[in-house]
């Protein structure tokens, strides 16, 4: 017999009304102090991160909710009161997200090679029984990508430009937009670690 | 610093799969592709850190963290537990998010139009953190089972729904406490979503008369396991990393 470890307790999807909980503004309650936890503050260049998760019918999917991830301008997780997290619920007409954030530094891999600046982003929604977990890349970092631990595992090429976001022609603040496809002929990748 | 070991590798059969045609709404929002799997990077095997200064007092009570001329209706119950790791180490400082339906099974959304009426004196969300233990606890009301369109005459049973962090990225995890003896809990498409028995019985609360308090609440225990971390055995790293 293997050795016996305690068992992960089971999901369980999140539900249409996630907001009530994780995001109460977003639900109309005002039990808390009008927390935004969509603008992470921190010392760096801001940007803005937009974007839409679309269904397998090409319809957005308008009560998701969002969490980022990401290290601070120099690379580091937990360093310099930075807390790095954040989170943001897809608007309820037209599903659109976005998060204010500053741009993440050069994270090492596990073996020392550069990964390419990126934030990595959960999903949550009614219809998703666990969570997605995937990756936001820039576009301008071309070499960087091409060279990126996470992106070289993708075996399909092809796909891993499902996580590259667009930069947008905002002009107040540099924009960058990922559309999430859960399912179809442009499926984003998804990761499992 | 040294670094951290890798947290273990979900065992995703424990975990419902992503289309469950039972539950409709799987259907279109879950990928028809398999996962990328990958060794976790140091950025995964860290998390975010909340300061015990996020939480207000009543942050924990639902019975009157949104009371405006009373405290909510329904029946009074204390829910409590222990968040361990895989490896029967306790997950200290944790944060723990809940949120629910009132009495009559009723959410204070917008979206949420069933019939059965608000508690003024009742939001529905609340948040607390583990201890040094990982104990945790919170107070409310016990919340009504819910209609919802999935087939025709679908109730959802009595349950909170409840989202913890643990100390790095990928032991995020949000699930649902169900209660002791409720007889929707077999009839449920979304419990029904899990594959194992055993799984679904992990998310149902045990009604424990120890902790109740006499003439004021019964307590539940919901004890949470999330993915432990291992040491880094035989890891190619450079000197000084």
């Amino acid at each position: 017999m293997p050795v016996e470890y305690l068992k992960e307790t089971p999901s369980q999807t999140g539900g249409p009304y996630v907001h009530i909980g994780l995001l109460p503004v977003a639900a109309g309650l005002a039990t808390r102090t009008q927390e935004q936890p969509h603008i992470l503050e921190g010392a760096g260049e801001r940007i803005r991160l937009t974007g839409v998760v679309m269904d397998g019918s090409g319809h957005p999917v308008r009560d998701a909710l969002l969490e980022l991830w990401q290290a601070d301008r120099d690379g580091r997780h937990n360093a310099g009161g930075f807390l790095g997290w954040g989170r943001a619920a897809a608007d309820p007409a037209s599903g659109e997200w976005v998060f204010e954030t500053i741009r993440p530094g050069v994270v090492p891999w596990r073996d020392g090679r550069p990964q390419a600046p990126h934030v990595s982003l959960l999903i949550f929604a009614r219809g998703i029984n666990i969570h997605l977990h995937t990756r936001l890349y820039f576009p301008e970092d071309a070499a960087a990508l091409e060279a990126d631990p996470v992106l070289r595992s993708i075996e399909q090429a092809g796909r891993r430009a499902t996580l590259v976001a667009a930069r947008t022609g905002a002009a107040d603040l540099p924009t960058y937009r990922l559309v999430i496809q859960l399912q179809g002929e442009a499926e984003t990748v998804f990761l499992d670690m | 610093m040294p670094s951290l070991g890798d947290i273990i590798r979900r065992d995703r059969s424990l975990h419902p799969p992503p289309l469950t045609p039972q539950y409709k709404t799987s259907v279109l929002r879950s990928p028809r592709r398999a996962l990328v799997s990958l060794e976790p990077g140091p950025g995964e095997n860290a998390g975010p850190v909340f300061r015990a200064d996020l939480l207000a007092p009543l942050d924990n009570d639902l019975i009157r963290n949104h009371a405006r001329d009373g405290e909510a209706v329904g029946e009074r119950i204390i829910v409590h537990g222990r968040v361990l790791d895989e490896t029967g180490r306790p997950v200290p400082r944790t944060l723990l998010e809940v949120w629910q339906a009132n009495a009559g099974g009723r959410y204070r959304h917008h979206n949420d139009s069933y019939l059965a009426p608000l508690d003024p004196n009742f939001g529905g969300a609340g948040r607390c953190m583990t201890d040094a233990e990982g104990n945790y606890f919170f107070r409310t009301i016990r919340p009504g089972p819910y209609p919802w369109r999935n087939n025709g005459n679908d109730w959802r049973p009595a349950h909170i729904h409840v989202s913890l962090f643990g100390e790095a990225f990928l032991q995020r995890l949000v699930t649902q406490l169900y209660f002791e003896g409720d007889p929707l809990i077999p009839l449920c498409p979304i419990l029904g979503t899990l594959p194992d028995p055993a799984g679904r019985e992990r998310l149902v609360a045990r009604l424990d008369m120890q902790n109740s308090i006499p003439f004021d609440a019964l307590a539940y225990r919901f004890d949470i396991v999330l993915r432990g971390r291992r040491q880094t055995f035989f890891e190619n790293r450079p000197e000084g990393l």
